[in-house]
């Protein structure tokens, strides 16, 4: 194998997600062949050469306009072929999460999903993914001639821009309309204008112990605010409904990857830890010094959170 | 319209994993076994629609051995109205698309009009198999659903979207729709259920019943392996910040500022 890495990059109000700079310099720095990427829709590929795709190929149809799972997989399918790519990586994001397995069973492409280590093995791609929520990790090998992994935004750290400029490649796919297959009506905007939790490099967030949705919103979301960081929530909390169901950090909600948590009132139950154990550095925060969330928590404060989150704002909001 | 439902069991999410020898898989001797949450919310959905009239039968489809029964018959205590467990030594070794087509070939050959099925099966995570599943029978999908309505050949859900964002969107049947957390609260079995469950049929199937072609599933077809097999590293020793409330806050920023270097 080696005909290189294909990146799939999302865009966001036209232009590309940090995501996409991530997987680019990742994709560069496993070193076996051309890097590339493969943009969906128009946008502004200007930068992209910068961060390491030699080429970037283009598919663009207005029937691409906004997410279907039958245009972009047809899309998606046309690109690969396009850039002749062994392996394609994408970010582990809600849309990714729909076409690819069906991309990957189309073109008979083994796949391997919310990888958060990629590595060089004799030239063939490796992915390694939690598995369990998290409790276990396990390699992903791939026998077929193309293999694709979504990798778990946030994965690896993204550096300046290397510079260097990308060719671009327009592919006709022949998407049009009669391949949005399910039509979207309306969107939806989130309550605030906070990252997704899957993607937020800071989060803080409450668990049982903030006893009612008042005090969740009068307690722990400024403290967020003041962080610029997403609002999380442990199961018990969110089963209370202190906080909305998107919400839910864990093995049965998000599964979170941020540079900082806080975990206020959590205990930590096998769950919960199952969904946020990869976040660089765990603050915790809880009145019982025995809470399992302090064997993973790199800097705790055993003590009442009603006392410990405004202080904890004040200090924050002082730094600007 | 016939409802099928995609139903794994998984292990309890409870359960602290032990790896094998070979660091292929979990030991499973004494762990205890549930259906996989996402596919209660998937059971609910399908007996409600039914129950709205929306549907004449809900049918529970299972990849696994005999040991899956007790979270079948569960389904069934729930209220699904019989099973279908496909069990052939064909299928070991499957990847998610030699799950996906077996599963296909069983749900077809009920005649299902919609499937529900988990967002993902909480052991291998995968998220993988309905979209699969979709692809192998040539229907729509739709993913992470928590708000879902049929009528007639027509049906919208509330999908999560990138960053935070829900779409509406519409579509027509025959579909394959995961769930997400919130779409449902799941019933949980009740005497009268259990009891009328016993006399509910569980059929188990082999490969060859349902016209699948041995060489597209199994060990030899897939086309990812999975090795190495570890627990994650263990996180270092934490540090518990002393003294009153209001100096464990300011060392607390200040670590995180100048040592962690994350604020
Ligand atoms: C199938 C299944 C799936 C699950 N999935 C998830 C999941 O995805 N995510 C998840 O989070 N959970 C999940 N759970 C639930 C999980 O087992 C725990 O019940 C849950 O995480 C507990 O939430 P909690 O920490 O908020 O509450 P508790 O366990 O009740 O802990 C509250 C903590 O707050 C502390 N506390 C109380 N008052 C204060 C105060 N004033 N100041 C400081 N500390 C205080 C207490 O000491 C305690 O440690 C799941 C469970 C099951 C069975
Ligand atoms: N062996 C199986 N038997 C029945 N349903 C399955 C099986 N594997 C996966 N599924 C269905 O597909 C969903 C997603 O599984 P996965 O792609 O493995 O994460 C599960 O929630 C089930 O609904």
């Amino acid at each position: 194998m080696g005909n290189g890495i294909l990146v799939y990059c999302e865009f966001d109000n036209g232009q590309p997600r940090k995501t996409a700079y991530e997987l680019l310099q990742k994709a560069t720095s496993l070193g076996v062949g051309p890097v590339s990427a493969l943009v969906i829709g128009g946008g502004d590929t200007s930068t992209l050469g910068a961060y390491g795709a030699g080429k970037v190929y283009v598919v663009d149809s207005p029937a691409l306009a906004s997410y279907s799972t039958g245009a972009y997989v047809k899309a998606l399918a046309a690109g690969v072929a396009a850039s002749g790519a062994s392996t394609v990586l994408a970010a582990a994001s809600s849309p990714a999460r729909d076409a690819f397995p069906r991309l990957a069973a189309r073109i008979g492409a083994g796949l391997g999903v919310e990888v958060t280590e990629l590595r060089n093995e004799g030239g063939n791609v490796v992915g390694r993914r939690p598995v369990y929520g998290g409790k276990a990790l396990v390699d992903v090998n791939v026998k077929s001639a193309v293999g694709i992994f979504t990798v778990r935004p946030n994965s690896s750290p993204v550096s300046a821009p290397a510079g260097g400029s990308a060719s671009v490649v327009n592919v006709e796919a022949g998407v049009t309309d009669a391949d949005v297959d399910v039509k979207v009506t309306e969107t939806v905007a989130p309550a605030n204008k906070a990252v997704d939790l899957t993607e937020a490099d800071r989060i803080v967030a409450g668990g049982r112990s903030l006893k009612s949705k008042e005090q969740f919103d009068s307690v722990l979301r400024p403290l967020a605010a003041a962080c610029k960081a997403t609002v999380g929530a442990s199961r018990a909390a969110v089963d209370a409904g202190f906080a909305g169901h998107s919400e839910q950090v864990g093995q049965t909600g998000k599964v979170v990857n941020p540079s900082l948590y806080f975990a206020l009132g959590i205990s930590g139950a096998i769950q919960h830890l199952a969904g946020m154990r990869t976040s660089r550095v765990i603050v915790a925060v809880n009145k019982d010094a025995e809470a399992p969330i302090f064997q993973y928590s790199t800097y705790g404060i055993v003590g009442d959170l009603f006392e410990v989150a405004p202080l904890l704002q004040k200090e924050i909001e002082k730094l600007g | 319209m016939k409802i099928g439902v995609c139903l794994k069991q998984v292990p309890a999410t409870d359960t602290r994993i032990r790896i094998n020898a070979d660091a292929t898989a979990i030991l499973t001797d004494d762990v205890k076994f549930e259906i996989n949450p996402y596919d209660e919310y998937a059971l609910e959905e399908a007996l409600r629609i039914k129950g709205a009239g929306g549907a004449t039968e809900v049918i529970t489809f299972t990849i696994g051995g005999a040991d899956a029964d007790p979270r079948i018959r569960d389904g069934l205590a729930r209220g699904a109205d019989r099973a279908v467990r496909i069990d052939d030594p064909g299928l070991a070794g499957s990847d998610s698309l030699g799950i996906a087509r077996a599963l296909a070939a069983a749900l077809k050959a009920e005649g299902v009009g919609l499937v529900l099925a988990g967002r993902q099966a909480v052991d291998g995570d995968a998220s993988a198999v309905p979209a699969m599943i979709a692809e192998v029978l040539g229907w729509s999908q739709v993913s992470w659903v928590d708000k879902f309505t049929v009528s007639g050949e027509g049906f919208t859900a509330q999908r999560a979207a990138g960053g935070g964002v829900r779409e509406l969107v519409a579509g027509t049947l025959p579909a394959v729709v995961t769930t997400d957390k919130g779409l449902n609260e799941p019933r949980y079995p009740n005497l009268p259920g259990i009891m009328k469950a016993k006399t509910k049929q569980i059929a188990v199937k082999k490969l060859a019943d349902l016209g699948v072609d041995a060489g597209s599933v199994g060990a030899g077809a897939a086309l990812v392996t999975y090795t190495n097999m570890g627990l994650p590293p263990a996180r270092p020793a934490g540090r518990i910040l002393g003294g009153d409330t209001a100096s464990a806050v300011s060392e607390l920023v200040r670590l995180l500022r100048d040592e962690a270097k994350v604020l």
